[in-house]
């Protein structure tokens, strides 16, 4: 279990997330929801340490995460950034750098770390393009590869920054499906979301933020109905009678 | 498929070590006196060091050949780097003003009476390592595009150049203001100066490809190196220290030798690989042959007179490099 006790972080002087506190769970996909400014990439960005917290304790299976390293950290939490660069390496290449967390002297990657990384690839299915440079795949494929790099990390949990930015809708389908697989078989799943119908289709639960707070955690079906989706959104989320869910706006 | 990517590069390390080894021996044996190498050779077997043959091949050609190997290794290699760590295929030392902040920095070592050797080869680290650290803060503080830096580059360079050429108005009698010197020579090498520059390039490869899969996960951007754990801050510092360190011991052996530092990295991204472990060390050789080839044809070309390097790299190296840039075309969405 990752908990965040009473966080607060922000940049400069500039407080963003206001004195958070909510559990993520492993075997979970947990979308975070909220609109532009709220503080979701911040929560996630927190969480890992890339930011300071002005207070507040966050603990993984019980150990305080601010009493660690930040590469033990990296051993334990994965992370992929929405704004990602594309390198000019090919996706076996990046994939293995999924293993920089266990990189010890000489600085070389072992053939147990080519091992973790080739069945990463085979898990997202990106391994038939495992000599293909990156820039050479489509968004998709290359959203899977970062996956794949994320679970070469090897890690509990994985939180990710808007995976599904710029991608078309069947490669979005793809990818929520892709995460829901990966929280089934355990992993710990928490993504920033934009588009609530996929956030409520595909989510075990939801964690919805306003001004730097939560205001709201729950499973779709909880929340669908809340007046607080409304109020903060301005839409409604209905759930359809083939059980997904779909915005219902005037 | 991977065996054949093995292979070629295999095959690209082979080609590298022999063109490295063709220009070293081409450097002993040509130069604007005809000298046999058998002469030179039975000179040193009798112990004649006295001898015009011992001499020329000693405290001539040697560290002049060694000289060309050591800038165009650090040179390459500091390019490669710093393309890495700014994220930015368009810059090197000589575009972004570091090799102009070492070139600074010598003028005024030379202005206060320090001719080579250690304390000169500090200088110079001193003035590179300013120079890249305000260019690199420059563009994270304030979120410099590539285009931007660049241009933080030019503007750097032509401040720093009137810098240098004030204080050498002001001081005649020193020799940094000649043209030899602001577009790179290995005329004036001296073991003084070759020996300090050598210590600190090998040393600062050897931590550098250490660190190669550091410098590829920089290139995943910030945030993402940080969810790998790594300390970007700190490895950002020391890759720029390093790349200073290569460029400002060049400096001080050959002046500003521009060019080399853009050219052979793109090079070795074209024909070879951009991962860094591989990069790296191919840069090392392929700027090391291709800097001492350039450097002795600029002794034979119009023998018994010379140009400087500089010069010869710009006639080979321009077109290559407008070559390699036109038949990649697209090929490097980063570039």
């Amino acid at each position: 279990m990752l908990e965040l006790n009473r966080i607060s972080a922000g940049y400069g002087k500039q407080t963003v997330l206001d004195g958070i506190s909510v559990d993520f769970e492993k075997g979970k996909l947990t979308s975070i929801i909220g609109v532009n400014g709220c503080g979701k990439s911040t929560l996630l960005k927190a969480i890992l340490g890339i930011l300071s917290l002005s207070s507040g304790e966050i603990f993984i299976d019980g150990e305080n995460l601010l009493t660690i390293s930040r590469n033990e950290i990296a051993k334990k939490i994965a992370y992929l950034s929405q704004g990602k660069n594309i390198p000019d390496m090919t996706v076996e290449q990046m994939v293995l750098h999924g293993r920089f967390p266990y990189l010890s002297y000489p600085r070389r990657y072992s053939s147990h770390d080519r091992e973790v990384a080739i069945k990463a690839m085979e898990t997202v299915g990106v391994a038939e393009f495992a000599h293909k440079p990156l820039y050479s795949l489509s968004g998709g494929m290359r959203q899977n590869a970062y996956i794949a790099m994320a679970l070469a990390q090897d890690t509990d949990y994985i939180l990710l920054d808007e995976p599904t930015t710029y991608l078309d809708i069947a490669h979005q389908l793809e990818l929520m499906r892709l995460l829901k697989q990966l929280s089934d078989n355990g992993k710990g799943i928490v993504t920033v979301m934009h588009d609530l119908p996929l956030a409520f289709d595909f989510s075990d639960t939801l964690t919805v933020m306003n001004n730097g707070g939560i205001i709201a955690c729950g499973t779709p079906s909880e929340l669908c109905n809340l007046p607080i989706i409304e109020d903060i959104f301005g839409v409604k989320i209905k759930q359809m009678q083939d059980g997904m869910y779909s915005y219902q706006y005037q | 498929m991977k065996s054949l990517r093995k292979n070629k590069i295999g095959y690209i390390y082979g080609i590298a070590i022999l063109l490295l080894l063709l220009a070293a021996v081409l450097g002993v044996l040509f130069g604007s006196s005809e000298l046999r190498l058998s002469d030179m050779l039975s000179s040193l077997i009798a112990g004649d060091m006295q001898s015009p043959e011992a001499r020329i091949l000693l405290y001539v050609r040697l560290p002049r050949v060694l000289g060309s190997l050591i800038c165009g290794m650090a040179l390459a290699v500091s390019g490669a780097v710093i393309q890495g760590v700014l994220a930015n295929r368009l810059a090197s030392p000589s575009i972004i003003g570091v090799n102009a902040g070492a070139g600074l920095a010598v003028t005024i070592g030379s202005a206060l009476g320090i001719i080579g050797g250690w304390r000169l080869s500090l200088f110079a680290f001193v003035g590179a390592f300013l120079t890249v650290m305000l260019v690199s803060l420059g563009a994270r503080k304030w979120g410099a595009s590539r285009g931007t830096v660049i241009l933080m580059g030019v503007a750097l360079n032509a401040l720093l150049g009137a810098i240098s050429d004030t204080v050498t108005t002001f001081n005649p009698e020193i020799s940094i203001q000649s043209l030899d010197f602001k577009i790179g020579d290995f005329s004036s090498v001296t073991y003084a100066k070759l020996i300090p520059a050598t210590v600190i390039v090998l040393i600062s490869v050897l931590i550098l490809l250490t660190f190669s899969n550091e410098l590829d996960v920089l290139t995943l951007g910030d945030e993402n190196a940080k969810g790998l754990g790594m300390n970007t801050n700190v490895m950002r510092v020391i890759f720029l220290l390093l790349s200073a360190l290569l460029a400002g011991a060049a400096v001080s052996v050959c002046g500003l030798l521009s060019f080399v530092g853009l050219l052979v990295p793109h090079a070795v991204r074209r024909i070879a690989t951009s991962e860094s472990k591989h990069l790296l060390p191919l840069c090392a050789l392929f700027g090391a042959g291709f800097v001492s080839l350039c450097d002795t044809l600029a002794r034979v070309v119009f023998a018994p007179y010379e140009l400087p390097v500089g010069i010869i790299m710009a006639f080979l190296g321009a077109p290559f490099f407008i070559f390699i840039l036109i038949k990649g075309k697209g090929g490097h969405r980063n570039a």
